[in-house]
């Protein structure tokens, strides 16, 4: 028992994933530790989301191993990865939102699955995430009603609903004017705090990752190029790294 | 040629593959009864009018065009015998199937395929909700068993405007109508083409589903899916009659 909870949430070993013969990772190796939030970044095309969706099990790798904690999730059952599942929250790039469900619905649905609640202690609980995210009004509208950084922001909530013990976020600032995307970047921070949750998230936004990260991953042709503390990487002789972080946004 | 036959058989080894899983996701439980009854509603009920305007126009036409064609021989008697056998035997069930394809086979299409193009169908399985249990399989099997019941309705209007059609220009009465059209009718009538449909739904629902799940390439992809999933689903439901038709014949033979 202390041995598992003293394992990393997160071990990804030598991952390769190629699509119609394009290399996208090539023998990825990376750990996790509890309580870590690890930004992913990179040029556009180098596979960070595809990284997230490996992480999660969305996409099979084409060898290589992902572990969270302590499980193998290459080849397992379907209920076996759904119980994996449970213990992650997603919050994608478009916040991916149902667009048939209203904002608590959406909220709802993980838990109305998952969760022995009534439906008031359910309905409870959504208002309660979505308050503390800043959304207290509008739950009864549709996704398409509201704006980017409201969809944001009930993405999160929903990604929350089951108490995940680690957190993915695919670009949880990008498409968003400078104000909200600082209102999500402090989220992150706030959620960090708060739960002392394990996460990586896939940025561009080097400000934000800054305020988030305990250590940033640089991506480059399928490779870590380098990881480390910012402080680290500015400090990097690798021409690529540090014109990477000169022009990040 | 033979790329497309290889992209056929991909298409065919690749719907096997989706059939098996959903399968496995239908029959493990929990089941998705609500999903479930929501999508016979929307399936089902909101199609009704549709198709029972498609039964009552199938069956104001075969009035009007068979008529004037046994007045020809003298056999104009036989008419109410004609529609009734014709409808439920073919017209109501393949009617049926036609309008549920391009109805619900678009819709089932282009909504799967614009959650997967927007990645809802990701955050459902992130959220560790099967898609196949709660997406495909409900509306497979809400299809599966709809159609048979939408295909009573557009027998009934067909069989009920045959006669009003009929009485406008040879007035009788609906009970000797009925009579006349009923007289040789067995209940071994009506439970192979009622079975047959089910098949048409099982079709529709599969194709639909399958289509909208393999969606690529945006909105625009969901446009493909759409159109696809109507033509797909159109085209075997048009095979799958001649097939039954054969199979029902062998098992059923006409005495």
């Amino acid at each position: 028992m202390e041995e598992k909870d003293q394992q990393s949430p997160i071990q990804v070993q030598d991952l390769h994933k190629s699509f119609d013969n394009q290399t996208v990772l090539n023998g990825i190796a990376l750990e996790v530790r509890q309580g870590e939030t690890v930004a992913v970044m990179g040029r556009s095309g180098t596979g960070k989301s595809v990284l997230l969706k490996l992480l999660i099990g969305l996409q099979a790798p084409d060898s290589g191993s992902v572990r969270i904690r302590g499980q193998e999730i290459g080849g397992i059952e379907v209920n076996e990865l759904s119980e994996v599942r449970k213990k992650i929250g997603f919050l994608f790039q478009q916040a991916a939102l149902y667009d048939s469900l209203t904002i608590e619905e959406n909220v709802i649905f993980p838990m109305s699955r998952h969760i022995r609640k009534s439906q008031n202690e359910q309905k409870e609980r959504a208002r309660e995430l979505l308050a503390s995210l800043g959304m207290e009004k509008d739950l009864d509208k549709l996704p398409s009603q509201i704006s980017g950084g409201m969809q944001k922001r009930v993405g999160l909530a929903r990604a929350l609903a089951l108490d995940p013990e680690i957190l993915l976020f695919d670009e949880p600032t990008a498409g968003l004017d400078p104000i909200t995307a600082a209102e999500i970047g402090n989220l992150i921070v706030d959620l960090k705090k708060q739960r002392h949750m394990t996460a990586v998230v896939v940025t561009h936004d080097i400000r934000g990752a800054r305020a988030f990260a305990d250590r940033v991953v640089l991506l480059h042709e399928g490779k870590i190029l380098a990881e480390g503390r910012f402080a680290e990487l500015r400090n990097s002789k690798d021409p690529f790294v540090s014109e990477f972080l000169r022009n990040a946004t | 040629m033979g790329e497309v036959l290889k992209s056929a058989l991909e298409w065919f080894g690749e719907l096997g593959i989706f059939c098996s899983r959903l399968v496995k996701a239908a029959l493990t439980p929990p089941y998705e009864w609500r999903e479930l009854i929501r999508q016979c509603d929307a399936i089902g009920a909101r199609a009704l009018p549709l198709v029972a305007l498609a039964g009552a126009a199938t069956g104001v036409v075969l009035s009007l065009e068979t008529r004037d064609s046994l007045v020809r021989f003298g056999a104009k008697s036989f008419l109410p015998a004609i529609i009734v056998f014709s409808m439920i035997k073919e017209s109501g069930p393949v009617i049926t199937g036609l309008v549920v394809s391009g109805r619900a086979g678009a819709g089932i299409g282009a909504e799967l395929g614009s959650m997967k193009v927007t990645e809802q169908l990701d955050a459902m399985e992130a959220s560790a909700v099967d898609p196949y249990k709660y997406l495909a399989a409900t509306r497979v099997l809400a299809c599966t068993l709809m159609v048979p019941l939408l295909t009573i309705a557009a027998t009934f209007c067909g069989i009920l405007m045959g006669w009003v059609a009929n009485t406008l220009s040879d007035p009788i009465s609906l009970r000797l109508f009925l009579e006349r059209g009923f007289k040789n009718v067995l209940f071994s009538d009506y439970i192979p083409p009622i079975l047959k449909t089910s098949v048409f739904g099982v079709i529709i629902g599969l194709v639909a589903c399958f289509q909208g799940m393999r969606t690529r390439g945006g909105t625009e992809g969901v446009g493909r899916t759409a159109t696809s999933s109507v033509v797909l689903s159109s085209l075997f439901v048009i095979l799958a009659d001649v097939l039954l038709v054969r199979i029902i014949l062998i098992i059923w033979p006409v005495s």
